[in-house]
């Protein structure tokens, strides 16, 4: 029964279910690779693959799998540094972004 | 037990969408990440008007990849009680989560916030306290520490004390009350799925240190977080089935000689930054006394 109380809500307010409601997309404020002024780069010679860069990114715009590389998705990084401080080996250079 | 980062990294779905409005380091969006890897796929949103407002998006598109409900100000427990009453009706196994801030669950929405509590609503709230009213330009709350500069308190700081949500909250007599801080986010991940394992009305307050706000580097937050427990500044407690008990992240700092020094943890946050002497004595006195009422809660509740 409330399955079917449900489907029926959901007829009823189709419109504002496809058209009004906010779906989730990346870059909702734009590309915000472009607020950066320093760029986050993973030394690959020296990380541990320890996941801890992926673990305290606000944006999530790190990808790891545990045993991998860290891989970050520059069109979204803001450029916080909050992965170049946590890293315990120091594998992440923050490169000024203008050189 | 801590969730193992490995645990929390196979899931791939994401809770903060890449690209969202958050500021550069903002706290918000990292317990939001953690909310999405432990129930993203089960949770339902509350959010009353706060940072995460602004965060979850700009119309037509989402930061958020939970279905988000905007609701005013003082409202949200008395909307989430709702949803709650109404996914019992249609018998989905969702949870309801408050995700609120400190403006938005000790001051304006205490009212709503403590009757779901007193009702033991089958809801869950979190509050990602970042210590006053950042989004709409840094007004102290109910929760901004005592003598931190905002724009209200311009001066001096803050002359009150910082309000304890947490215990207020566990005198509700509610089944499941903890703390948990940004910088310790596997801690956090835990009291989730502890929280999400029980029905009725629970509670984490979520310590979430703001760069612009606290006036520190966007590259510090989940530092200060950590600085924070480390100093002793914050205590890690959770309240689960009548037993109460310090975290073990907080555990080696119940011991003051133990605690790395407060000046460490104030020095770092330009609010702090016309602190006397006899200020810092007077927050080591505070933080001591929080110690031995925590301390003294785990001998009481050991359930
Ligand atoms: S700089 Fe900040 S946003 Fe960019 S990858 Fe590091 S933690 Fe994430
Ligand atoms: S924190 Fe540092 S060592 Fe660990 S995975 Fe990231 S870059 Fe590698």
């Amino acid at each position: 029964m409330g399955e079917d109380l449900l489907r029926e809500a959901l007829e009823e307010n189709k419109l504002f279910v496809e058209k009004l409601l906010a779906k989730p997309q990346p870059g909702s404020a734009g590309p915000t690779g472009t607020w950066r002024t320093y760029r986050p780069v993973v030394n690959e010679g020296k990380c541990i693959k320890c996941g801890l860069c992926w673990l305290y990114c606000p944006e999530e715009a790190i990808e790891w799998s545990p045993g991998g590389l860290p891989k970050i998705d520059y069109r979204f990084c803001k450029g916080c540094g909050v992965c170049v401080q946590e890293c315990p080996v120091k594998a992440i250079d923050f490169v000024y972004e203008g050189e | 037990m801590p969730v193992p980062i490995a645990k929390l990294a196979q899931v791939k779905r994401k809770g903060v969408v890449p690209g969202n409005p958050a500021c550069m380091g903002c706290p918000h969006t990292l317990g939001l990440k953690i909310l999405g890897k432990v129930l993203g796929d089960r949770a339902v949103l509350v959010v009353p008007a706060g940072c995460t407002s602004i965060i979850a998006g700009v119309y037509p598109r989402a930061g958020i990849n939970m279905p988000v409900l905007h609701v005013p100000f003082a409202s949200a427990g008395a909307v989430a009680s709702g949803i709650a009453a109404a996914y019992d009706m249609i018998g989905r196994d969702g949870v309801v989560v408050v995700w609120s801030g400190d403006g938005g669950a000790a001051d304006i929405g205490f009212a709503t916030l403590s009757g779901a509590a007193i009702r033991n609503e089958n809801i869950l709230v979190i509050v990602s306290d970042n210590e006053a009213y950042m989004n709409t330009g840094i007004q102290a709350s109910g929760t901004t520490s005592w003598r931190a500069r905002t724009t209200t308190t311009p001066i001096y700081g803050k002359t009150e004390e910082k309000k304890d949500l947490a215990l207020l909250m566990l005198l509700h007599r509610v089944p499941y009350v903890a703390t948990a801080s940004v910088g310790y986010p596997t801690d956090f991940a835990e009291k989730l799925e502890n929280a999400a394992a029980i029905r009725g009305f629970r509670f984490i307050h979520l310590l979430s240190p703001c760069p612009p706000g606290w006036r520190f580097d966007a590259d510090k937050t989940a530092h200060v977080a950590k600085l924070a427990v480390e100093t002793g500044a914050w205590i890690l407690w959770e309240y689960i089935n009548g037993r109460f008990r310090i975290s073990p992240m907080s555990r080696p700092y119940a011991d003051p000689r133990r605690r790395k020094p407060i000046e460490e943890y104030l020095r770092l946050q330009g609010r702090f930054s016309h602190v006397k002497p006899e200020d810092v004595e007077f927050i080591k006195r505070r933080i001591e006394e929080n110690w031995r009422l925590v301390k003294e809660l785990e001998a009481f509740y050991r359930g």
